[in-house]
Order: structure tokens, then C-alpha cells, then sequence
């Protein structure tokens, strides 16, 4: 199953972070803190898989964003991977070229989307207009 | 689109926001928030109510203070109270508020339920929706009582939606995960199977995690799920990429489901039915020809998702073992990757051609890689893929090319990370290496250097196992074995006999190792596993008879299959008859397959731990040992010990730190006994008091029994 999904800024700053797994919220700082240095420590001859502790980091970087998925043994390595790849693209799709700004401020959204795709650690949704369809009902509900 | 955001009204939020961006320092930041929460905290306490639109601003802004790293212990109410609104855009603040920040041993629990055993009964599939996704990713002990009967009936009913399916199937999953004792099997499973057929992709997605998950523990219930996936899968395997539509990632069909898909046909071995077989078979053949074939695009995206499928694909094939043909282009197949220029893929390709090397089918074909592997050691830059390339080699290893192995292993370990050296090291004192020239040579140079580069290592028990000519204790020997899996199980001066095993859920596989020990031939060489006529009914164990001829300094492997269908207590018997010589051989070692190896550690909070350690109060289930230690009372040794022996290690539970606490489930094949454990050492006497409580007499008997040889 997937144990987290986060979204974590070059400076260490925590943009989304969704934990499919209680976590305690010092600990969530701390294992934020520690999966962005592992991140920015890599070089382009490793590969996009940490070990970390007893699980693996899955990571994929956007420009200043990391995106960072802690998996467990069940999951396909190369499947989480595109996944993020996936919710990169669906958030273009909607902010039009998303920037960390959109996240920032239309966090709620984002974690619809998010919400759409991964249920309870497990991927369920990968079609963009399934996962966007209920942010166009609420943009319309909201415009009204 | 951020436009209609602001259009939304959220102006505070937005003014908010940039705020805490235009901070300077960390303080300036916490000031900022600090004013906030006391803004909204009046607000909330006010005399005038708020609207809704209201509430939603200020519940939104505390989502995004606490995703700053701030705890939040107000609001919940407020975002409970949204929960009961009519507008969508309110409930869906609400619902979001309570899965990001509570968890499931708040009090609101009841409060939140009333408001989605509303939102469920509503028959408004959006509002139903938030109330299904609210308790997938909460999924409290308490949720799961209120809702756990009615969740099969909304995923199997002919009217629902097929969003809602989709969160019902997850919902379940989750519900099934923390309270399986609440979710039991009944007419809806067949329903459930028959999703796999359902015409929405993204149903058949969110029932296949869910039956994957439900057959592992219920395997005969979900048996009919293995032919109705292979031919979902062989269908989108050889759909033309318009068929699919908007699941065609980047060229490729439905990637993610085909993943899952496959995942759900590692759970059961290869079909009986040839006519699904064949299907299968032909299936897998067209993934890997595909491989093989020029890409459809240049994109990334497209290679990794083609190879996505391919891996899990080539996993299926290591896990069924039983078609050559496949076995061997998969292997082919990895050693390409193995060379590959992207690192990702050489990782993989290593990962999973260590459990290629297990099977007998292909291990020869593993074999010819050697060369790249030994190379990958010495040239790779990323920690990770060196670990898999010493993984493989020493899954590759065996009499022929044992000396290059351990001669590239010793040359590594100079230069190698700390973390690695530790893994190699045990690898190495290994019985498949002990009858090799190097070793008996290279043996004082090792313990040299360790002894130079890390001292611990050189003191722990591994290193200090010298090939003796001394016959061990047997029931010395046995009880190591509860708490580790590798290592030497009995020696004398003819025979060394080593294990190595695994265990998953209520399956293991054991390999035992025998070594020639003398420079003349052992005849008629027959191991045989024998079990109690008890035992056997709880217990099933396959074993492959080994030659019978073994040569003098040679070493022979035996491997068995273990099923534990029910709990056991005594330990099956390995019986050893061989000619040496003119004498006639006859030994017996009892084989250490015991309760705890099926155990499995359950983390859990103090509390959760107190309420079930109360439920076992009957006198028949709790069992107490008090002894003397045997060995000296070293916490960190006695707490490695407890997670050896399978258990979870609670921390923070028992309210005097010097006790040990554990938690685990037992997985046989007919039921799960849930299990758990308190150790109170007492320095002074160098006593311990030990406490095991399960549902059943007999295991905590057992268990206790096992345990308590261990310190």
C-alpha cells in the first residue's frame, strides 16, 4: 500500500502531505525533514528508489517540487512512479501549467484531486476526466 | 482555473497566505499563525453564529496552518457541524478537515458517524461518495461497528453508482484491514468477484485492490476471481490503443489496473484449468514480446509504464515457477535490463532477478550473468543497487562459482558502505562456503579486518561460529532458531547441516544445506521430514528428495515447502540415513519450524493494546512463566530477540520502561489468533516474569513455552 504522499519545496517546506498510516504530527516534521534530505542528496546516476527504513521512497522531481511516495513492499516500483507522474499531469491539466503557487493557494483542491486517485493507500482512479469530474461539479456549484 | 478559487470568496484565505509567504523568519511566521488561531478561536466562540460560509473559510485556513506543521486542537467541532450541511462545497470542507486531522481515537468518532450514517442513507451519490471516502481513510474500530454490515450491500447493489462502488470497494478494504472479525464472508463475495467484469475501469481498479487483500486470508472464497482476471487482463493486454480511451496512458492500456491485476494472480498458484492456463500463459507471452518490440512513443511515460507491466508481469512468472519457457525469457528479458542505461531499470532488473535465482528452472540461466553483476558491485554509484547486486550474487551462488563469489565479496567488503558490511559478513560465514579453499584460507583475514573496521561486528555471533568438529547441544540449537532463520543447525564430524528460511503469513520455505564434511563419498544420502500424526494436521510440509550420492567436501540442498493450517505444538523431526564408508549412518535433529514463525508484529497504540489485553482476562487464556535468565539481561539484545521471534515492539505502553511489551497476529491457513505478550525483568534476582495472552489456551502455552528459552 502506498503510506504517504507528499510534496515537499527544495527548502525543506512541506507543500501537500496526505498519510494513508497514523502518523503522530512531530513525527510527520521529522520523516518530512528526512525524506526531502534524502531526496535533495541523490545525483542523476542514482535511481528514483530510496530504501528507507523499512519501506521504499518513490520520488520524482518537478522543477523546485519533490514529489515523494512512501511505499510498502506490495506496490510496483515503476507503477507509483508514473502515478506521480500522472497527478503531475492532472494538475496541469486543471491549473493550466501548475506552478507551486496553485498549490499553495487552492490546497483544497489539490487534495480532491489527490483524494480522487489514491483511497485508503490504494491507486483508484487514473482517468484525468473521472478525477476531475467532481471539481467541475463543485467550480460550477461554487460559481453559482 | 485559480481564478475561480478567488471567485469563491476565499479573499482571506488568499490574504492569509500570502502572509505567512512574506514572513522572514521562522518566528515572524509562527507570530502570524499564532494571531490567526486566535482570531478564529474567537470566532468560533462568539455569540453570533456563523454561517456556513463562514466556518468553511476558517476550517479551510486551519487545514493549511496544520499543514505548516502546526497541531490544531480546536475546530473539529466546527468541521463536524459542516458535516450536517446541505451545500456541497461546506460538507466537502468538513469531510476533508476530518480525514486529514483526526484520527480514529477521537471523540467526535460518534458524532461523525451519525452525520455519514446520514450522508450514506441520503441516495445522493456525491454526498454518499464523502461519506464513503471519509471512512476509507479514517476507518475507526467504531466506524467499522456502524458501518461494516451495510458496506457490502451498497458495492453489490444494481443501483449504485459507480464512483460510490468505487469508494465502497476501498471503504470495505480499509474496514477489513483494522476489524476483519467485523467484516465476514457471505453471499456479497461472489458479487464482488463479478465487478472484475464491471464495464468502468476504475471500479474493476477498487475491486481488485479489495479482492487481492480478502484472498490472501480467504483464498477459497475468491477463487473464481483467477479466470475472470486473466481474461480482464488479456483483454487489455491485446487492446489496440484506441479501445481504452481515456485509461491509455502514453500508448500503453490501462497500466495501473494491468499492475494490480497481475498482483491479484500472485495470490493463487497456476490455474488448474488449462483452458485459462493457456490464456494466461499466452498473455504473459505477449508482455514480454511487446518488450521487445519499437517503442510506440519516445516519452518516457511510455517505457516506464510498458515496464511497469513488465516487471509485475515477470514477478507472476518467478511466482508460479512452473512454465521453463517463461522462466527463461524473463530471465533474458532482466539480464538485458541489467545493462540498461537507465538506472531505475538495472535496480529493478537486480531486485527481481534475485528471486529468479531461487527457482530451479532458471537458476542456471541467472548463472551466465555473473559477469555484469560482479561489475555492477564494483561500478554503481547508488548504495541501493549495490545492495541488490549482493543480493543476487549470493542468490546465484553455489559450488561452481562459490570461490569467484566470495573472492569478489572479500574484495568488496574493504571498500564497502558500514550498512553493506554487515549483510556480507553473514553471507559469508554461511555453510555454502564452508567447504571453499578461500574460505578456510581467507577465514583469519576476515576476522582481522574486521576486528580493524568495526569492532561490534567481529564480537557478535555470527563470526564467532567456526567450522567445529564438536557435536552442539541439540536442543541448544533448536532454540536459536526461534528467533532467527539462517544459520547452522547441527554438526558433527561427518555432516554440517545449515538452514535458511522464510516466512509469509502462514506459508514458509525452508532450505536446508548438507555438507560432506569428510573426503569420502556418503551413499544412499536420504533426509526425511518427519511429522507426529497430530502434527501432521496442522502442519503440511513438502519436501523433493535429494540425490544420493554425496561426494566427499560437496554440499547438497534440500528445500521444503511449509503450510501451517492450524496452530502446532510440537516440531517435526528431520531423519538422516547415509552410508559412510562401511558403517551404516542413522541421525535425527528435531527441525526448528515453530508457532512463532508464522507470527506476524501488530503495531498498536497504549490503548488500543490495554482494551484487547482486558478482553483476554479468561484464566484459560493467559499463560505465566517466571525463570531464571539464562543469558545476561541486556535490553537491546531482549528487545531484537522479541522482534526475531516475530512480535511488534510496543513502545510507550507499559507505564514502567524496563517492561517489554508485543503485539502479533498468528496466521495459520483456518484462523488468525491475535497474541499478545509482556516481559518483566527483574535485574536484581536476574528473573523474568513473562505473560502471554491469545485466544486460545494451547498457543500461549506454546508460545510462552518457546519464548521463555530465549533469555
Amino acid at each position: 500500500m502506498i503510506k504517504f504522499f507528499l510534496m515537499v519545496n527544495k527548502q525543506g517546506q512541506t507543500r501537500l502531505s496526505r498519510y494513508y498510516e497514523h502518523v503522530e504530527i512531530n513525527k510527520r516534521t521529522m520523516l518530512e525533514a528526512e525524506v526531502i534530505k534524502n531526496c535533495l542528496s541523490r545525483s542523476k546516476d542514482q535511481c528514483s528508489f530510496i530504501e528507507y527504513k523499512d519501506f521504499k521512497l518513490v520520488y520524482r522531481q518537478y522543477a523546485a517540487l519533490f514529489v515523494v511516495v512512501g511505499i510498502d513492499q506490495t506496490e510496483n516500483e515503476m507503477a507509483v512512479y508514473e502515478l506521480i507522474h500522472n497527478f503531475v499531469e492532472v494538475l496541469d491539466k486543471y491549473f493550466s501549467r501548475v506552478s507551486e503557487l496553485d498549490i499553495m493557494f487552492n490546497l483544497d483542491r489539490v487534495h480532491i484531486i489527490l483524494d480522487e486517485m489514491v483511497l485508503n493507500g490504494c491507486i483508484v482512479e487514473t482517468n484525468r476526466n473521472r478525477i476531475l469530474a467532481p471539481l467541475f461539479v463543485l467550480d460550477k456549484v461554487a460559481e453559482s | 482555473m485559480p481564478a475561480v478559487s478567488k471567485g469563491d470568496g476565499m479573499r482571506g484565505l488568499a490574504v492569509f497566505i500570502s502572509d505567512i509567504r512574506n514572513c522572514k523568519s521562522k518566528e515572524a511566521e509562527i507570530k502570524r499563525i499564532n494571531k490567526e488561531l486566535a482570531n478564529i478561536r474567537s470566532k468560533f466562540k462568539g455569540d453570533k453564529a456563523l454561517d456556513g460560509y463562514s466556518k468553511k473559510k476558517y476550517v479551510c485556513k486551519l487545514l493549511f496552518i496544520f499543514l505548516l506543521g502546526h497541531d490544531i486542537d480546536f475546530g473539529h467541532m466546527e468541521a463536524v457541524n459542516l458535516l450536517s450541511s446541505n451545500r456541497y462545497t461546506e460538507k466537502q470542507i468538513g469531510y476533508l478537515f476530518i480525514s486529514v486531522l483526526v484520527n480514529s481515537n477521537s471523540e467526535l468518532i460518534r458524532l461523525i458517524n451519525n452525520a455519514i450514517k446520514n450522508d450514506l442513507a441520503s441516495r445522493n451519490p456525491t454526498f454518499m461518495g464523502l461519506a464513503l471516502h471519509c471512512i476509507a481513510n479514517v476507518g475507526s474500530r467504531e466506524m467499522a461497528e456502524a458501518f461494516a454490515g451495510e458496506i457490502p450491500k451498497i458495492l453489490v447493489a444494481g443501483d449504485t453508482m459507480d464512483s460510490v462502488k468505487q469508494s465502497a470497494a476501498l471503504c470495505l478494504l480499509r474496514l477489513y484491514r483494522t476489524s476483519p472479525d467485523l467484516v465476514p464472508m457471505g453471499d456479497w463475495t461472489s458479487r464482488v468477484v463479478h465487478l472484475l467484469n464491471d464495464q468502468h475501469l476504475g471500479v474493476v481498479t477498487a475491486a481488485t485492490s479489495l479482492i487481492t487483500t480478502l484472498a490472501q486470508k480467504n483464498p477459497e472464497e475468491f477463487k473464481t476471481s483467477v479466470s475472470l482476471a486473466v481474461s480482464r487482463l488479456s483483454r487489455i493486454v491485446t487492446s489496440a490503443s484506441t479501445d481504452l480511451q481515456d485509461y491509455t496512458y502514453y500508448f500503453v492500456p490501462a497500466p495501473w489496473l494491468s499492475v494490480k491485476l497481475l498482483r491479484l494472480l500472485q495470490c493463487y498458484p497456476p490455474p488448474e484449468d488449462p483452458a485459462v492456463r493457456g490464456r494466461l500463459t499466452e498473455c504473459l507471452e505477449t508482455i514480454l514480446n511487446k518488450a521487445q518490440e519499437p517503442p510506440k512513443s519516445k516519452k518516457v511515460q511510455h517505457s516506464n509504464a510498458k515496464n511497469a507491466v513488465l516487471f509485475e508481469a515477470i514477478s507472476l512468472i518467478i511466482h508460479h515457477d512452473s512454465e521453463p519457457n517463461l522462466l527463461v525469457r524473463a530471465c533474458n528479458q532482466l539480464g538485458q535490463f541489467l545493462q540498461h542505461r537507465e538506472t531505475n531499470l538495472r535496480y529493478l532488473a537486480l531486485e527481481s532477478m534475485c528471486t529468479l535465482a531461487s527457482s530451479e528452472f532458471s537458476h542456471e540461466a541467472v548463472k551466465t550473468h555473473i559477469e555484469t553483476v560482479i561489475n555492477a558491485l564494483k561500478t554503481e554509484r547508488d548504495v541501493s543497487v549495490r545492495q541488490r547486486a549482493v543480493d543476487l550474487l549470493y542468490a546465484m551462488c553455489d559450488r561452481s562459482n562459490a570461490q569467484q563469489i566470495v573472492a569478489e565479496m572479500l574484495n568488496y567488503l574493504e571498500t564497502a558502505d558500514y550498512s553493506i558490511r554487515e549483510e556480507i559478513v553473514s553471507y559469508l560465514c554461511f555453510p555454502y562456503f564452508f567447504h571453499s579453499w578461500l574460505w578456510y584460507h581467507k577465514y583469519h583475514l576476515l576476522i582481522r579486518m574486521l576486528h580493524r573496521t568495526s569492532p561490534d561486528l567481529a564480537s557478535s555471533e555470527v563470526v564467532s561460529e567456526e567450522p567445529a568438529d564438536t557435536v552442539h547441544d541439540a536442543d541448544e540449537l533448536f532454540h536459536k532458531f526461534v528467533c532467527k532463520n539462517n544459520g547452522v543447525l547441527f554438526e558433527n564430524q561427518l555432516l554440517q547441516i545449515g538452514l535458511k528460511s522464510e516466512f509469509r503469513q502462514n506459508l514458509g520455505r525452508m532450505f536446508i544445506f548438507y555438507g560432506n564434511k569428510t573426503s569420502t563419498q556418503f551413499l544412499n544420502f536420504t533426509p526425511t521430514v518427519i511429522c507426529s500424526d497430530d502434527l501432521q494436521s496442522s502442519l503440511n510440509l513438502q519436501t523433493k528428495p535429494v540425490d544420493p550420492t554425496v561426494d566427499g567436501g560437496a554440499q547438497v540442498q534440500q528445500v521444503v515447502n511449509i503450510e501451517c493450517v492450524s496452530d502446532f505444538m510440537e516440531a517435526p523431526i528431520l531423519n538422516i540415513q547415509f552410508r559412510y564408508g562401511g558403517t551404516f549412518q542413522n541421525l535425527s535433529v528435531k527441525l526448528p519450524i515453530t508457532l512463532n514463525k508464522f507470527f506476524q508484529p501488530t503495531e498498536m497504540s497504549s490503548q488500543d493494546f490495554f482494551q484487547r489485553w482486558k478482553q483476554l482476562s479468561n484464566p484459560k487464556q493467559e499463560v505465566q512463566n517466571i525463570f531464571k535468565a539464562k543469558h545476561p539481561m541486556d535490553a537491546e539484545i531482549t528487545k531484537a530477540k522479541i522482534i526475531g521471534f516475530g512480535s511488534a515492539l510496543l513502545e510507550e505502553v507499559d507505564p514502567n520502561p524496563a517492561n517489554f511489551v508485543g503485539a502479533g497476529i498468528i496466521h495459520t491457513k483456518t484462523t488468525q489468533i491475535g497474541c499478545l505478550l509482556r516481559l518483566e525483568p527483574n535485574l536484581q534476582a536476574q528473573m523474568y516474569r513473562l505473560t502471554l495472552r491469545t485466544s486460545k489456551e494451547a498457543v500461549s502455552q506454546r508460545l510462552c513455552e518457546l519464548l521463555s528459552e530465549q533469555f
